[in-house]
């Protein structure tokens, strides 16, 4: 019935035609390219930034990764051990053992550079000890060839991963100029060579004034055992609590102020959650100070308004006629809420934890209030219930510690730490995908 | 006005399966259904018919207690079911369910196989006494859906890859798993094609013999088809009620006819 009157009406304007674009057209065009243009412009300042951050990190941290190493190989006569076994000065003797091997080995290669003992000393510390005490662990390999690999100073570990250059270095007596002949000519006969740091990633925290020792070790077993702290706890609660409020709590003021607390929980800085745990667990509970299992407990209080806020939204983004399907075929709430909405939500409830462990695990601030400090990892624990009790550092701590201490070595630690901190992280984050991607499912 | 006209039938006919009385409902302020009484019988097709909006989903959810799900909705009245008040304390719902089962007006399978959704009902209420028991319950339910045929060689295929039609006759084939006493259908066929909808219609046909069925309905000649018993809502009010035949040929009052006649909805 409106076709008749419309017709004519709609043919009075002027004919466009199709091939033309008009200017209303033109305009719109012309603003939807100028919005992609800026999201492209802001994606690739995004990509720069990140591009930056990370040939930054490698380029800082990767150094922590290798070790500079002095590697001899020479046999010790049955002769020679008796001989240094009866001085009073018994590793001296060892140590000259040691430079007369390195010097045979620069001569062969056609090197001649002097040294001294003193020099050997600035190089890799006093290697008599540890060459003695291998002979004496091992007397079966007296008059066998043994190849010693000896970790360099971290000034000579400087110097070949170019933080220390021959005209910033002052002599002192950790190193001298002339040192670096000699280490030049060591590069030369492959005797000093960089090798994969190992202990590093075993390691535990060394003194202050040992940078080349330090390792993450210890307090990558301490971030562990407070992440199963914090998943076990903090995965229950909150989703316990989540499909309460969500799926059976009735709508009232109180649950609405429980639904205001939580996302104001979820904006609280870190530090109130550590001076909370340092009052409640620590000084009023009693429990060990430094313990993982507290820093789990406090990270708990963290993650938790993080789980509950994303299992909320992925329950409630489940749809309605889901749960009026199982209802209607005579299933009880509860049925259908394990049965139905919860598989549905799995991947966004398993996305949020992961997300919420991830952001605990690169949580530094409440750890150095309960006292997991960097400097307490200088063990591993022993037992499995140590892991959970025994004083103990995490990774971002420990980090923090390197970086806060003065010798440059250190710097290079903390760098190569965030290096084992991001892969734990980018680790945690492709498990998220993952699961997500197994998980969804279309309804 | 009506219930002197079903006080005559009642004595040559099946015997009053639903009796509603006075039911009103609210969503919040909004009176949804006023002063509703209806008696409805067993083994009987009841169409309920009227313009969008005018309470016809809504009255249908009270007979299953679908509405205690929705907060704002209060429901007010007595509903009898076999003579027992289904709003009384001691009824739980779930229970309630099982034996009102319900079609919903968009198909609603559940995000797991064709087998597991018309499995799951008869599972949780403990139907079937072994595999063999419940695959037997499976196939006779996608039967009568009138779905087996195209179903029957991807059982375990997800349920949500079936088309809308196929979608809403495993939704059918899954209420009628559980062996309801009373089947409550919201627009079975308004995503079906004309020969699928024969299919549901003859279904419901074949449903009558052991249950109430109550049919929600914007098609009239649908109602006319498959329906004994025909129920026009209007703004919330149960206009007329009455035999099919007498509704839709002679109906009492104006506002039936006009519905009918296509002049309101
Ligand atoms: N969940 C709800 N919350 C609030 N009001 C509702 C809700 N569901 C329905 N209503 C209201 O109740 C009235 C009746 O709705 P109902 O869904 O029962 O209509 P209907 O007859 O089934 O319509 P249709 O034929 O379009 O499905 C409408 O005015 C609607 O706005
Ligand atoms: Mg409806």
């Amino acid at each position: 019935m409106t076709d008749t009157s419309m017709t004519p009406a709609a043919a009075a304007p002027e004919k466009s035609s199709l091939l033309v674009q008009d200017a209303r057209t033109r305009k719109r065009n012309a603003a939807e390219t100028r919005f992609r243009m800026y999201g492209m412009a802001a994606i690739a300042v995004g990509l720069l930034f990140l591009v930056f951050l990370f040939t930054s990190i490698l380029r800082s941290g990767l150094p922590a990764f290798t070790q500079t190493v002095v590697e001899i190989e020479f046999t010790l006569t049955q002769e020679q051990f008796d001989t240094a076994e009866s001085k009073m000065l018994k590793t001296g003797e060892y140590q000259k053992i040691f430079v007369n091997a390195l010097s045979g080995q620069l001569n062969a290669s056609g090197l001649d550079v002097d040294f001294d003992n003193k020099a050997i000393e600035r190089i890799v510390g006093k290697p008599g000890g540890t060459i003695r005490s291998f002979f004496l662990e091992n007397p079966d390999r007296i008059g066998t060839p043994v190849s010693f690999e000896l970790a360099a100073s971290s000034r000579v570990d400087g110097y070949l991963n170019g933080r220390i250059t021959r005209d910033t270095l002052v002599d002192s007596r950790f190193l001298m100029a002339t040192d670096l002949d000699l280490v030049d000519a060591l590069q030369d006969a492959g005797i000093v060579k960089g090798a994969f740091n190992w202990n590093f990633i075993t390691g535990t925290d060394s003194g202050v004034d040992n940078p080349g020792g330090a390792g993450l070790g210890a307090s990558v077993i301490g971030s562990f055992f407070m992440m199963l702290v914090v998943l076990f706890l903090s995965l229950p609660i909150g989703v316990a609590a989540s499909i309460y409020l969500e799926e059976f709590a009735p709508k009232n003021r109180w649950t609405d102020l429980i639904e205001v607390n939580i996302s104001n929980l979820a904006a609280v800085p870190s530090i109130v959650f550590g001076i909370l745990g340092l009052a409640v667990f620590i000084q009023f509970a009693g429990f060990p100070q430094s313990a993982p299992l507290v820093g789990g407990l406090v990270l708990t209080l963290m993650t938790l308004p993080t789980i509950i806020i994303s299992t909320r939204a992925s329950l409630a983004a489940v749809p309605p006629s889901i749960r009026d399907a199982a209802l209607g075929v005579g299933a009880s709430k509860m049925q259908s809420v394990f049965h139905h909405v919860l598989p549905l939500a799995m991947p966004g409830i398993l996305t949020g934890t992961i997300i919420g462990l991830a952001q605990a695990l690169g949580e530094t601030a409440p750890l150095l209030l309960i006292g997991m400090v960097g400097f307490v990892a200088r063990e591993y624990p022993e037992t499995f219930v140590g892991g959970f009790t025994d004083a103990n550092s995490a990774m971002p701590a420990q980090i923090y510690t390197w970086a806060s201490r003065a010798d440059p070595g250190f710097y290079e630690k903390a760098w190569g730490g965030i290096i084992i901190l991001l892969l734990f992280l980018i680790t945690m984050n492709a498990i998220a995908v993952l699961l997500r991607r197994r998980f969804e499912r279309r309804w | 006005m009506n219930d002197m006209r079903i006080a005559e039938r009642k004595v040559d006919t099946n015997e009053v399966k639903i009796a509603a009385k006075d039911v009103q409902v609210y969503y919040g302020d909004n009176h949804a259904i006023k002063d509703v009484s209806v008696e409805i019988e067993d083994k009987t097709v009841t169409a309920f018919i009227g313009p969008s909006g005018c309470g016809k989903s809504t009255f249908l959810r009270c007979i299953n207690r679908m509405n205690d799900t929705i907060d704002v909705c209060r429901v007010t009245g007595d509903i009898m079911i076999d003579g027992e008040d289904i709003y009384d304390a001691k009824v739980d719902p779930v229970q309630l369910r099982a034996k009102v089962g319900m079609v919903f007006q968009k198909p609603n399978p559940f995000p797991k196989s064709i087998y597991d959704n018309v499995a799951y009902g008869p599972k949780i209420h403990g139907l079937a006494k072994n595999k063999a028991d419940l695959d037997n319950i499976v196939e006779n339910a996608l039967r009568r859906g009138a779905i087996w045929d195209e179903v029957k060689d991807r059982l375990h295929a997800p349920g949500t890859g079936l088309s809308g039609g196929q979608q809403q006759r495993l939704c059918i084939a899954r209420a009628i798993a559980t062996e309801p006493e009373v089947l409550l259908m919201d627009e079975p066929c308004s995503a079906l094609d004309p020969i699928a909808t024969a299919q549901v219609e003859e279904l419901i046909d074949e449903l009558r013999k052991s249950y109430s069925v109550v049919i929600v309905t914007h098609s009239m000649q649908q109602a006319a088809r498959v329906s004994q018993k025909t129920a026009f809502f209007h703004l919330g009010h149960l206009v007329e009620y009455g035999e099919t035949t007498t509704i839709f040929t002679n109906p009492v009052d104006p506002r039936t006819e006009s519905y009918i006649t296509g002049r309101i909805g």
